[in-house]
């Protein structure tokens, strides 16, 4: 069976300046890769790449077994860190718009739609305007949009960035949820490393365009000689965790 | 097949939407044209008097040469504020949302430039029954006939602000880009004096206005009006929606939009 998601020699460039330098990662569906790196890494690059809006020129990207073009997308949901809602429109009406981009209509979608808020626990701000909503809630309509569609893999980048306590374990239990319970494959860029569950992630670390390390968490605190993550991150990237 | 009229629908709604809650912006795309037929146009009525041409059968008034200009105008700041809106999205993020659906690209911009056309002839026909309303002597039945006009002059202005969109990369950049394109194209223009008036004046204004598209898409509204239809006009417009939607393309190629 194909990798929910495979990346094979990937590079790119900014003109002189090589944010990505062959990297090589693989997602299976059911697993939760973690992807580490102090800012500047590359991740936002790998997940512009990813979501088609940079243009792949070298290396490949295939999902499900798939080259990454438009119709592979269906099967991809993403989560920018940058907020990508429509903050004048409700919440269902900035789901409606994103399940018809996807093809979705009528019955069904409405279906859907509430059936992603009552499990991200918003089904009563449906018919807010997502101007009225604080950024716990607006992270949680932009998961629930991502979802809408029933991806079989998630790019997530950062998307706990600036919420509080309570609302980044609401998101990374739901999260785990989703990959233990559903078999959801999903790539999450952060550099926070206290939302590693060591236990059953996977981990890439990325540092200056380069993919450093990747693999189930233990084995690479073995080999490293590392007694946690946040030494680990340390002695291979030199930065502060 | 049906995908895409889903989509195409699911566009127009959200832009109906947004430019229904964004009052003033509905207020100043009226009151814009407006003031210039009931200011602009009146103090010139008695001054200027415009001969019979065609579509014309008898001379007119002064406020009724500047109506089909005025239409174009308001598709003109709406093709605009369309671009400000890309531009807007874009660094908001939402434009990510639209280019991360699993559809083609070039299905993706045809379909806001329709969006927003639409929303253009929301504001052309509020513009048209006030004026009439207010006296201005427009036939009832032009209403219905400039409507393949007003479709084909939305696309054409909607697609040259698609073009403006790709290359201003902040929103904090717009204004002056605004004042260099919206003011020449419409000043450059059969907007408000015909063009032999123009030639009496100045044979290299005159030459800049021939061949400027917006000279054409105001003169097959000026026709549409009275149900007749100017073919070079809606051809010439045709040819500039069609290189404006090709550079809009190359635009938004994915190794730029990011």
């Amino acid at each position: 069976m194909s990798a929910a998601l495979a990346i094979e020699a990937l590079s790119h460039r900014y003109g002189e300046r090589l944010a990505l330098d062959q990297v090589s990662l693989t997602v299976e569906a059911g697993q939760c890769c973690i992807l580490l790196g102090p800012n500047g890494a590359g991740k936002s690059t790998l997940f512009g790449l990813l979501s088609r809006l940079l243009a792949v020129k070298s290396g490949r990207i295939t999902v499900f077994g798939q080259p990454l073009q438009a119709a592979a997308l269906s099967r991809v949901g993403v989560v920018f860190q940058q907020s990508t809602l429509d903050l004048d429109l409700t919440v269902e009406q900035n789901l409606s718009y994103f399940g018809a981009l996807h093809g979705m209509h009528g019955k069904a979608l409405a279906q859907r739609i509430g059936e992603e808020l009552e499990r991200l626990d918003l089904a009563a701000r449906r018919r807010d305007r997502v101007r009225d909503l604080n950024g716990g809630h607006r992270r949680r309509v932009e998961i629930a949009r991502a979802l809408l569609h029933r991806p079989a893999l998630l790019l997530l980048d950062e998307p706990t960035v600036g919420l509080d306590l309570p609302s980044r374990q609401f998101l990374i239990g739901h999260l785990h949820r989703l990959v233990r319970n559903e078999g959801l494959a999903l790539l999450w860029a952060t550099h926070l490393i206290d939302e590693i569950d060591a236990q059953h992630d996977h981990v890439a670390l990325l540092h200056r365009g380069r993919l450093l390390a990747s693999g189930a968490v233990a084995p690479l605190l073995a080999e490293a000689g590392c007694a946690d993550l946040a030494g680990w991150f340390d002695l291979r990237t030199g930065a502060v965790s | 097949m049906k995908t895409k009229w889903i989509v195409l629908w699911a566009i127009i709604v959200r832009e109906l939407r947004r430019f229904l809650q964004q009052r003033s912006r509905f207020f100043g795309a009226l009151v814009r044209p407006l003031i210039w037929l009931m200011v602009f146009a009146a103090g010139f009525r008695a001054a200027l008097g415009i001969a019979i041409t065609p579509p014309y059968e008898t001379y007119i008034t002064y406020d009724v040469y500047i109506v089909p200009g005025l239409v174009g105008m308001v598709q003109l700041f709406n093709g605009m504020q369309n671009s400000l809106s890309m531009v807007y999205d874009r660094e908001m993020g939402s434009m990510r949302v639209l280019l991360t659906s699993p559809q083609p690209l070039p299905f993706l911009l045809f379909a806001r430039l329709f969006a927003g056309m639409c929303v253009s002839l929301l504001q052309v026909y509020a513009f048209l029954l006030i004026a009439r309303l207010s006296g201005v002597d427009l036939p009832w039945n032009g209403f219905l006939s400039v409507l393949p006009a007003l479709v084909l002059t939305g696309l054409m202005l909607g697609a040259a602000g698609m073009v403006v969109s790709s290359q201003v990369r902040q929103i904090e950049n717009f204004a002056g880009v605004m004042n260099f394109v919206v003011f020449p194209v419409f000043f450059l223009s059969s907007a408000l004096y015909p063009l032999w008036k123009m030639q009496e004046g100045s044979e290299w204004v005159y030459q800049l206005c021939r061949f400027n598209p917006f000279t054409d898409a105001v003169e097959m509204i000026r026709f549409a009006l009275y149900g007749q239809w100017d073919s070079a006009a809606a051809s010439h417009t045709v040819i500039a929606t069609a290189v404006c939607l090709t550079l809009a393309l190359l635009g938004y190629r994915p190794r730029q939009r990011a």
